[in-house]
This record gives structure tokens, C-alpha cells and sequence, in this order.
């Protein structure tokens, strides 16, 4: 066979057009650029592997043993039956839940909206384009804190348009009140964003379609209907898949909308991990029950709808 | 032929107005944030009315200290510029967001170089592998960090926050480098292999060179990331000699409690920079953006 010969260091050893994957694989690494090329990823593959590979393993295997200062015990699934026992888990998933689907819902209509509105030549176009950019730089915890103020009820601009049209009192009073706020807060930081996606993607449907729709009679409606959407629909999905993902893990909105009072399932892993020693084992659960939610998700958008990946 | 034109004008009016109506709800909270940091507080606590909206009775009663500048400017940059806290945290930040922008830089765009370039068998895998972890919830992964680093010895050091921000942030930057690299024409690589470069010298020698536009902007973009990133920071960093202004922020509803002028200050203080840097690269930012997500 000669593969002895062959396992020399020697630079140029001919590949012998040996079948199945063990030929391929050496054909592949006796060609000097693809070499070079493997070589040129394996620092991202080792920081891939090291800091998100690994540790997502070990959630898993954490999350299946309760952990206590002295003792570990293998307990398979009774941390996640404690998890789903938990009420707190529950308001959790609800409010992480009516928050994905409600801000980018907004998120989404505003933004096709503005961006069928950019799409139109204009003068100031570019203007409105470059203000558009500018809530996306904002940190999220900035903007949360920002419009925080916003409610606030001595200061807030919210406040004294709420005292205006009659009501006095505090804003952000309660849960549902936290949650409408953090969404108004998240619409006003992504929607541009948003916008600038789908706008981008309007701008590769060429006209002379719409020229063609418009010679069969076609009206501004049915042009939208017909032309637009279908053509606009790879876009609208990866904004949809890239929104709702960002959304399902917020944190930092919740964090500083208020005094850690409104639980996203992020802030639940969270409480567990880092501030209840004892519970850390559900917040073990809770984080691969974040992690899986996260890929049925991702799941959903590729193979029903159809997101089709790019490289 | 009348009809038609009625009809084109209330269209073209309705346009503006949404055009306007999007640009009031997008500028207006930026307006007056800034508008809360430069009052005086007696100003502030007065209700506003239509009349003063629009109006800024700009307070200058404070003394800024700024690397050795004295001026006189609103009493809550006076604030927030004297606390220590905050000085800390905007250190912190730039250090910990420019080392991850650096690290990303050097590991992706070698990555980004062989993924545009090379057709290798573990290219395609590579690329999905890498847009799958920019989905990844970050959450996910805090516990078994937090051990690991707990017995490294790292926690409450920059690096703590730095690795899993590299992690994160590397998507991104291999991306954008991706998508960069692909539009650059092949001629002069191909040139210099001629010559007898290798791949790593047509990268280094030619490319990197060829694409300083290309990376800037994406070390900008990944400077943002890692400049905003909160979650890894409030998890792994306890110390406040070591927290990133973005932990700091949420603190200052408490330590600054009716100092609401100094939470705005704090709040824009930290921000404007990099506004300022996305205006100015803004054409490139948008399309960097946005060509991953339409090609």
C-alpha cells in the first residue's frame, strides 16, 4: 500500500486517487493552499470549540445533577421538573414570549413600512438613512435606562403626556406596564435596523418587474402583493429568524427597564447561576432549556418557512 | 387626468408625513435625553408644556474637569465626569471592547481569507457553524464559564468578559470580512502567487493592504459589539474596578436616584462616540450590514 511512504513529511506526495472519505481527506491536506487554509480557521474552530462547544456540553451534563457546596448528585431530569414546577419560570416564558412575538411584530410591519418609504428617491434620503442607524449604536442597557427616564414619573416626558391627558400616577407600575415599556424601547432601538435590512433587500428586485407588472395592469396593491413580497420574502425571513432570536434572549432590556422586577427566561438562568448558589442546578436547566427553545426556533425558520442559508 | 394628480398629491403627502413621522419618533427620545442632561434640575422638574419642548435653557453653572480642562458646563457632566465609577467603567469598556476588536480582527480575518477564498471540504460546515453561533444564547452558556474561569482564576479580570466576547463577537467579524474579501478581485493574489508567494503571503502582503477600508469598518462594527455587550460583564465581573461602563449604567438608577439629569448624562456620554463614529462611516456600516442578509 505504501502508506508508511506516504506518512513522510514529504511535501509532494501525488494523491493516489484512493476512493471513499480517507482519500478525500488526504487529497485535501496534500494540497498546499487548502493546507494553508485549514491552518487559517483553526484558531476560530479552537475558540468555537473551547468557549461554546464545550461549555454548552457541560451545561447539559451540569444540568442533569444537583450541585450543592459538598455534594454532587446525579438526579437525570429532576432539575428540569423542578424548573417547570416553578411558577417564576412561567412568567418567565410568558413575558419573554409575549415580548418576542409583540416587538417584532412592530419591529417588522414599521420597518417594512419605512423601508418601502426609503426605497422611494427623495432628496434627504441618505440623511434619513444615516438617522436611522443611530438607535441600533446604542447599547441596549443605555436605551432601557434611557427610556426609563422617559416613564419616570416626576421627570419623565411620559409621565406629564399621561398627567395631560388625565392620568396621575406612576408609569411603569407593574409588570405589564414594565413589559409595554421595554417593548416601546426595543421598537424605537431595532425597527430601523429593520428597516435598513428589508430596505436592502427592495433594492435588489429590479425594476424593469415592476415594469412588467405594471404593463399587465397590474395595481400599486397587486404590485405589492404579487411583485414585492414574494421577491422581498428571503430578506423578511432572515430579519424575521436574526429578530426573533435577539428578542428570545433578552436581558438587558429587562435588566434595566426596571429594578430586576420583570423575568425574561435569560434573567431566570441568570438568578439562578449567579446569585442562588443553592438553585444553581435549575438555572443549569433553565439555560439549556433556553439553548434548545432557541434551536427549535431556528429550526422552524429554516426548514418551514424556508430561510435558505448563504455561504 | 385631474383625479390623477389629486391622487399623487395626497400619496406624496401621506410619504412625508410617514418619512417625518419616523424620523420624530427616532430623533425625538435622543432629543431629549440630551435635552434632560443639559437643564438645570429646577428646569427638569418643571412640567413641560408644548411651549417648552422645543426650548433648552441650557444650565452652565457647573465646572467639568476633563484632563486637566476646566470649563464650565451642565451641572450633571459635572457629575458624572467627577465620579470615578463612571471614569472607571468608560476605561474598562474601551479596553476590554478594543482588545476583543483586536483579537477578532487578527483570528478572523485569516479565518474570513481562506473561508472567501479557498474552496476546502470543511468550508460550507465552517460557515454554518459560525452563522449558527451568532444565535447562540449567550445565557446559555454563564454557568459552566463561570466554573471554568472561577478555577482559572479569571474572574473579575478583563479577560472573563474579553473571551466569551470574542466568541460572540467573531460571526460577526468573519462575515463581514467574508463578504469583503469576495469583492475584492482575484488579479493581484493571483499575481503575487505567480511570483511565488504562498497564501499566507498573498494574504498578509496583498490583501490585508487592499482591504484597510473593509477592515476598519469592521473592526468598528466589532468595537460596537463588544463596547455594548452587558450579559458577560454583569456575570463575570464583580469588582467594580474592573465593570464596563454598561454595568455601571443600570447602578446609576440607584446611586443617582433624583439626579435624573446625571443618569441622561451618563447615558449619552457613553453613547455618543460611537454615534459619531457610525454617522461618519455610515455608508459602509449600512452596507456591510446588510449584504449578509440579502445576497
Amino acid at each position: 500500500m505504501g502508506v508508511a511512504s506516504e506518512r513522510l513529511p514529504g511535501r509532494k506526495v501525488k494523491p493516489k486517487g484512493m476512493s471513499g472519505a480517507w482519500g478525500s481527506i488526504r487529497s485535501e491536506f496534500n494540497d498546499p493552499e487548502k493546507r494553508t487554509a485549514y491552518w487559517m480557521i483553526l484558531p476560530t474552530t479552537l475558540i468555537v470549540l473551547l468557549v461554546a462547544a464545550w461549555p454548552i456540553l457541560y451545561a447539559v451534563w451540569l444540568s442533569l445533577q444537583r450541585i450543592l457546596p459538598n455534594t454532587t448528585e446525579w438526579v437525570w431530569f429532576s432539575n428540569y421538573s423542578r424548573m417547570f414546577s416553578d411558577p417564576v419560570f412561567y412568567s418567565a416564558l410568558s413575558n419573554t414570549f409575549l415580548f418576542t412575538v409583540i416587538s417584532v411584530f412592530f419591529e417588522f410591519t414599521l420597518g417594512l413600512a419605512i423601508a418601502l418609504a426609503l426605497n422611494k428617491s427623495f432628496r434627504g434620503q441618505g440623511l434619513a438613512r444615516g438617522i436611522a442607524i443611530i438607535p441600533w449604536a446604542f447599547p441596549t442597557v443605555v436605551s432601557g435606562a434611557m427610556w426609563r427616564l422617559f416613564y419616570q414619573d416626576e421627570v419623565g416626558i411620559f409621565a406629564a403626556l399621561a398627567s395631560g391627558l388625565g392620568y396621575e400616577g406612576v408609569i411603569l407600575a407593574n409588570d405589564a406596564s414594565v413589559l409595554i415599556g421595554a417593548i416601546v424601547s426595543d421598537v424605537w432601538k431595532t425597527t430601523p435596523f429593520v428597516a435598513l435590512l428589508l430596505l436592502a433587500g427592495l433594492q435588489t428586485i429590479p425594476d424593469d418587474v415592476y415594469e412588467a407588472a405594471r404593463v399587465d395592469g397590474a395595481t400599486k396593491w397587486q404590485q405589492f402583493m404579487r411583485v414585492t413580497l414574494p421577491l422581498l420574502k428571503p430578506a423578511i425571513l432572515v430579519a424575521l429568524l436574526f429578530r426573533t432570536l435577539d428578542a428570545w434572549r433578552v436581558y438587558d432590556l429587562f435588566w434595566s427597564m426596571s429594578d430586576r422586577q420583570l423575568d425574561s427566561l435569560s434573567t431566570y438562568v441568570f438568578e439562578f447561576v449567579r446569585v442562588s448558589q443553592a438553585d444553581f442546578s435549575i438555572g443549569n436547566a433553565a439555560a439549556v432549556f433556553v439553548f434548545v427553545s432557541s434551536i427549535v426556533i431556528a429550526f422552524v425558520f429554516v426548514k418551514v418557512l424556508g430561510v435558505r442559508e448563504e455561504a | 387626468m385631474d383625479d390623477h394628480n389629486k391622487q399623487s398629491a395626497i400619496s406624496r403627502i401621506g410619504f412625508f408625513v410617514g418619512i417625518a413621522l419616523f424620523l420624530i419618533f427616532t430623533l425625538f427620545p435622543l432629543y431629549w435625553v440630551l435635552r434632560m442632561s443639559l437643564v438645570s434640575s429646577d428646569a427638569l422638574f418643571t412640567k413641560p408644556t408644548l411651549g417648552s419642548i422645543f426650548s433648552i435653557p441650557i444650565d452652565l453653572s457647573g465646572q467639568c474637569n476633563l484632563f486637566g480642562l476646566k470649563f464650565s458646563c451642565p451641572p450633571s457632566y459635572q457629575t458624572v465626569l467627577a465620579d470615578d465609577l463612571y471614569k472607571d467603567g468608560l476605561l474598562n469598556s474601551l479596553i476590554i471592547a478594543g482588545i476583543t476588536t483586536i483579537i477578532c480582527i487578527v483570528v478572523g480575518s485569516a479565518a474570513a481569507y481562506a473561508l472567501a477564498r479557498i474552496d476546502f471540504v470543511a468550508r460550507k460546515p465552517v460557515l454554518s457553524a459560525v452563522l449558527a453561533i451568532s444565535f447562540f444564547p449567550a445565557v446559555a452558556i454563564i454557568a459552566p464559564l463561570f466554573i471554568q474561569f472561577q478555577s482559572f482564576g479569571l474572574l473579575n479580570t478583563y479577560w472573563a468578559a474579553i473571551i466569551p466576547d470574542v466568541m460572540f463577537a467573531l460571526p460577526l467579524t468573519i462575515y463581514l470580512l467574508v463578504a469583503y474579501f469576495r469583492q475584492l478581485p482575484k488579479g493581484l493574489e493571483e499575481a503575487a502567487k505567480v511570483d511565488g508567494a504562498n497564501l499566507w503571503q498573498a494574504f498578509y502582503r496583498i490583501t490585508i493592504p487592499l482591504s484597510a477600508p473593509g477592515v476598519v469598518t469592521t473592526g468598528l462594527l466589532t468595537f460596537i459589539f463588544a463596547w455594548n455587550e452587558f450579559l458577560f460583564a454583569n456575570t463575570f465581573l464583580l469588582e467594580p474596578k474592573v465593570q464596563p461602563a454598561t454595568v455601571i449604567i443600570p447602578q446609576f438608577a440607584s446611586i443617582y436616584t433624583v439626579d435624573y439629569g446625571a443618569q441622561a448624562a451618563a447615558a449619552l456620554l457613553m453613547t455618543v462616540p460611537l454615534v459619531i463614529m457610525v454617522l461618519f462611516f455610515q455608508r459602509r456600516i449600512v452596507a456591510g450590514l446588510t449584504a449578509g442578509a440579502v445576497k
